[in-house]
């Protein structure tokens, strides 16, 4: 990897609200601070905001009211395509781009920034290398020729490709099976460790925010409910609502946490 | 046949006025139908009135419409070129508009989520996956352009038409079979090409 990769960048959501042209409220007045290098995790069920909280990060969706700084700068200041192109997006249906290679997909953002062939071309393999993907075997392959979990470590391949301090995952793993969903979490938190990137992933599988966030921030009816440690939040919800969200296999998540514990203690 | 035999010449005078008609409105046509279908696809509202009111320029009868178009612009070449730049943009905008709607929310959103520009996104991601539609938009326009452009003849812009026409008012039934025959053959060499190029833009 090039060592010039920088570490993550800071979050502050600042009474963040958002509420649709028909009245509908999605977010209301989160205030919330996500720490450089830091993986949090938005857990929450389905309609719960969480998709529409991580998605004025990177402007896909403008708050109504409250700001949101990234490295004390308010995200509005800066143009929307440039501020993107340094925050890595990964989604749950991937999109990878159909009529490109793998490796003119990972190439992409580099590509839109203005490296040149040879930088690009090393960047791609470096990166295939990181989400184990053979350069050699996929680089050439179009997005069709490859599994449901392939693409999206191609995926997350492309979003890191320009080096972002902040990557935002919206359930990039919720369409692949649990075996290969499992191996997925493994390497995101490996490239975690290894890229020190600030990650923001939402999720409504428990085990899921559980195994993967140094914090998770549970998120109900649009609002903060809970933004704690994993173990806090399992021993000592903050309400009703996250513990009958967390609390049915409560014991049986405290057994499952150990595993993931141990590998973050792991330089 | 024996026309065709004895006057290979003329025969491929008008074929090249044919062909040149032909390719020149649909040049200009792509022109104007590609910023309508972009319209069309990103303002659902204004691009079904726009479809529209193609529609009903579509459905006038080719004879009537040279006969108004003729009362305005006179005889003429560039008189059937207005005329099959219209009849083609039903077709077009329709197909260009289509061909954008079909690209995945999905590739929409990762597009947009890694920081292209509009216009990049357009040019980079949704025009190369609404090409296989655009391209058989164009595969449909352009066999049609050949037909219209036979009864441009009468309207003095020549092509194939002008030999039909003169088989007519000579009852020369050779006339009027070679210049149909050539205007067939042309037609389906421009589909069976158009054909293979939709193939290829379809292949990803």
């Amino acid at each position: 990897m090039d060592s010039s990769a920088p570490s993550g960048a800071r979050i502050e959501l600042r009474g963040v609200g958002v509420t649709y042209a028909g009245g509908s409220v999605a977010v209301r007045d989160v205030d919330l601070t996500i720490a450089a290098g830091e993986f949090a995790v938005f857990l929450g069920p389905s309609g719960s905001g969480k998709s529409t909280l991580l998605r004025t990060i990177n402007r896909l969706i403008e708050p109504t009211s409250g700001a949101v700084f990234i490295d004390d700068v308010d995200v509005r200041t800066l143009d929307p395509v440039v501020l993107r192109r340094g925050i890595g997006y990964v989604i749950q249906a991937v999109g990878l781009f159909p009529h490109l290679t793998i490796g003119a997909n990972v190439g992409v953002v580099p590509a839109l920034v203005g490296w040149d062939r040879a930088r690009i071309a090393r960047r791609v393999d470096d990166l295939l290398a990181l989400v184990r993907l053979d350069p050699a075997i996929y680089r050439d392959r179009y997005p069709r020729q490859l599994s449901g979990g392939e693409q999206q470590r191609a995926g997350v391949a492309r979003a890191l490709a320009a080096q972002p301090r902040v990557l935002l995952m919206d359930e990039p793993f919720g369409a692949v099976d649990a075996i290969v969903r499992a191996s997925l979490q493994d390497e995101i938190r490996r490239i975690h460790r290894e890229l020190g990137t600030t990650i923001v992933f939402v999720t409504h599988d428990v085990d899921e925010a559980l195994r993967l966030a140094d914090r998770v921030v549970v998120i109900a009816a649009g609002a903060v409910a809970q933004a704690d440690v994993p173990q806090r939040v399992l021993e000592a919800p903050a309400d009703e609502t996250v513990r009958s969200l967390v609390g049915i296999d409560a014991e049986s998540r405290q057994f499952a946490l150990e595993r993931p514990l141990l590998e973050r203690e792991t330089p | 046949m024996t026309f065709i035999l004895r006057h290979p010449e003329i025969i491929a005078m008008r074929f090249g006025e044919h062909v040149l008609l032909t390719l020149v409105s649909l040049a200009i046509a792509l022109i104007i139908a590609f910023p309508l279908g972009v319209l069309a696809a990103r303002r659902p509202r204004a691009g079904a009135i726009t479809l529209g009111i193609l529609n009903v320029i579509y459905t006038i009868p080719s004879l009537a419409l040279l006969a108004i178009l003729v009362a305005i612009f006179g005889l003429g070449m560039p008189t059937a070129v207005i005329a099959l730049v219209a009849y083609a943009q039903m077709i077009l905008v329709r197909n260009v508009a289509e061909g954008l709607r079909g690209v995945s929310p999905a590739v929409l959103d990762a597009a947009d989520g890694l920081g292209f520009t509009p216009f990049a996104r357009l040019v980079q991601v949704e025009i190369p996956l609404a090409l296989p539609a655009i391209v058989g938009g164009i595969r449909i326009a352009t066999v049609s352009l050949i037909g219209i452009a036979t009864v441009a003849a009468w309207i003095d812009a020549g092509g194939l038409g002008a030999i039909v026409f003169e088989g007519l008012h000579q009852d020369d039934p050779d006339k009027i079979v070679a210049g149909s025959l050539a205007a067939v053959v042309l037609a389906l060499a421009a589909d069976a090409v158009l054909r293979v190029a939709e193939r290829w833009t379809a292949r990803a």
